[in-house]
């Protein structure tokens, strides 16, 4: 499916298929197109070619009141003339739903979202919080064939939204309602998301599970928008050593395995970049690990984990490590890469090479 | 405490500058003619009702009065059929040409009406809509047009097209969502937008003086009794002119101010 802004690509050839009653996570930087593929499935966009599909059904063309959709939208759109119970029944009393049936989901809908004592409240005396509760129960009660979130928890403070992003986990647990969910918050996405799409210039990039991303990223953007502190990227030479490969970069070396060699072979390239996260450099020697002499440039304090940037010759490694460790300035440190967790990358076309 | 003072005096300038002349003309209209031409005295012993009374009932100014509102409502009714629509793309779409669309709207304003009188005219003569209320107002409409739409669409503006999307994703079209959820959201300012075409219809002279003869509004009906009466009679009318406008001015500013973008707190 293709979407354009006159000239502009907002959506380049994007296919995805989703399972129904999954909950899936559409993640990408500002700009990348995420929420316009969501109004596009929500029929608010209109595509410049292609095809969507529900089930069988194809909802390409049709208006947005005839998809059976619902949507919670970033500033949540609860109608500020109507009460919030008013809001709720409104879209119900659309699609001409029996007046008792409409009582009986409205009562349900608020007790699980716990919102009963706002019924007759306007929006505008509502909480945030509390508003973004609203906007989800007016989603929910209709039962669509799929729930649409665009960035729901961008204007709650910190800690709400913390608190939301599980509740908002758990309610799709339960109503077991296919979600797709637009967010920029990785953690979000890694926390929230069956399965979490990773776009960029108008592409999805990988479609995977949160831990197949985070693993094995199919090229560096992924690599490196994913994970916090960032995975560490460094570039290497890769030279033929009798039987073996070795990619070295200054004083550090690392001989590569059979497969990941076959591999390299393959794309006869002589560069490449490394790609290793913060939590696979290890400060005591393990197996499969590649030692590098370094010294502590900085540390990160942050109680429950430590990280510490340290200076090798060939580059400034951020190394995690958990529970609080207090190391000097300047001191002489040694760190042991796990091998087994390195990913590499194509220097141009960026991509994994596994 | 100077500041204050030097802030107290400058406003107390300012407001009888402007408040000064109106309050004159109001009390000028309402001096027994005995009293007006007597140089003695600079307000009058007495007020009278007697010269608004000539005025709506021995010159049929109630009947102008009636013509003015007819005037007034159907041009805004006119304006408002034809401005929303242009508002509502002007707020909600992206077009090639837009700001020079924009720029035409306001362009129109600085045609005087004055042109466009004398060709109607002829032309209403033509298709026999010369001397009627029908007349006069689309007249007015061209007038009030461009600030139905301008004004409308930043009101629109200013209301999230998330509201709309959400009421078209729940179950509407796109036109029944502009109707039950933008319209009740924008029904205040648009009020205000309406008083504020009234007034400018219930001002304008010249179109409604040269188009009409027997069928003139308040103030075309004035400049052709008032104007040739005594001074009382003058001000008498300008009273009458000046009372809606500064009501409507007076209970809307709050809307007029932010459909111009400014806030009023």
């Amino acid at each position: 499916m293709k979407k354009y802004f006159n000239q502009v690509k907002a959506l380049d050839g994007v296919n995805i298929k989703i399972e129904d009653g999954e909950f899936v996570v559409l993640l990408g930087p500002s700009g990348c197109g995420k929420t316009t593929l969501l109004r596009c499935i929500s029929g608010l966009e209109a595509v410049t070619s292609g095809e969507i599909r529900f089930g069988q059904k194809a909802v390409t063309h049709l208006p947005p009141k005839d998809r059976n959709l619902a949507m919670v939208f970033q500033s949540y759109a609860v109608w500020p003339h109507m009460k919030v119970k008013e809001n709720i029944k409104y879209p119900m009393r659309i699609k001409k739903f029996p007046k008792e049936e409409i009582d009986r989901r409205t009562k349900e809908t608020a007790e699980l979202l716990n919102i009963s004592e706002l019924m007759d409240r306007y929006p505008a005396q509502l909480s945030g919080g509390q508003r973004q509760r609203v906007a989800v129960a007016r989603a929910i009660v209709l039962e669509p064939a799929a729930l649409l979130m665009d960035e729901p928890l961008s204007n709650l403070d910190a800690l709400l939204r913390v608190t939301m992003r599980s509740e908002l986990k758990k309610l799709q647990q339960r109503i077991q309602t296919t979600t797709i969910y637009v967010t920029h918050d990785q953690v979000e996405a890694m926390t929230m998301g069956d399965r979490i799409a990773v776009m960029r210039n108008g592409r999805i990039l990988q479609f995977g599970k949160a831990e197949e991303i985070y693993q094995r990223p199919n090229n560096i953007f992924i690599a490196g928008f994913i994970g916090s502190p960032q995975m560490n990227f460094l570039e290497m030479s890769v030279k033929r050593r009798e039987e073996r490969l070795e990619l070295t970069s200054k004083n550090l070396s690392v001989i590569c395995e059979e497969e990941r060699a076959k591999h390299l072979i393959d794309s006869g390239i002589d560069q490449v970049i490394m790609g290793i996260r913060p939590e696979n450099i290890l400060l005591t020697e393990e197996k499969d690990c590649v030692p590098v002499e370094g010294t502590v440039y900085f540390t990160e304090r942050l109680g429950g984990e430590t990280i510490v940037h340290v200076s090798t010759e060939s580059k400034r490694f951020v190394v995690k490590v958990s529970g609080d460790a207090i190391f000097k300035e300047n001191e002489n440190l040694r760190i042991y890469l796990n091998v087994k967790k390195i990913r590499l990358f194509h220097p141009e076309t960026e991509e994994a090479i596994d | 405490m100077m500041k204050k003072l030097l802030i107290f005096i400058v406003c107390l300038f300012i407001v009888l500058w402007f408040c000064g002349p109106v309050l004159l003309i109001i009390i000028a209209a309402l001096t027994p003619s005995s009293e007006y031409y007597d140089v003695t005295r600079l307000l009058p012993a007495k007020l009278t009702l007697e010269h608004l009374e000539s005025l709506f009932v021995r010159l049929n100014g109630w009947k102008a009065t009636l013509i003015s509102i007819q005037t007034a409502l159907l041009s805004i009714l006119i304006s408002f059929a034809i401005g929303l629509p242009a508002a509502y793309v002007l707020s909600r779409y992206v077009f090639k040409g837009k700001n020079l669309f924009r720029l035409t709207i306001l362009l129109t304003r600085s045609f005087p009406v004055i042109i466009i009188g004398v060709p109607l005219v002829t032309l209403y003569l033509r298709i026999g809509i010369a001397d009627s209320v029908l007349g006069v107002s689309l007249a007015h409409s061209s007038m009030i047009l461009p600030f139905i739409i301008i004004i409308s669409s930043s009101i629109l503006g200013g209301i999230s097209v998330e509201y709309e999307e959400a009421g078209m994703v729940f179950g509407l079209t796109r036109f029944r969502s502009f109707i039950r959820i933008t319209l009740p959201l924008a029904l205040p300012g648009f009020a205000a937008a309406a008083i504020y075409a009234f007034v400018l219809s219930w001002n304008e002279v010249f179109i409604s003086a040269i188009i009409n003869l027997t069928n003139r509004t308040l103030p075309a009906h004035i400049l052709n009794t008032a104007m040739t009466s005594p001074d009382y009679f003058k001000f008498a009318a300008g009273t009458v002119m000046a009372l809606p406008a500064m009501v409507f001015i007076f209970f809307t500013r709050k809307y007029l101010m932010s459909m111009w973008g400014i806030s009023l707190k």
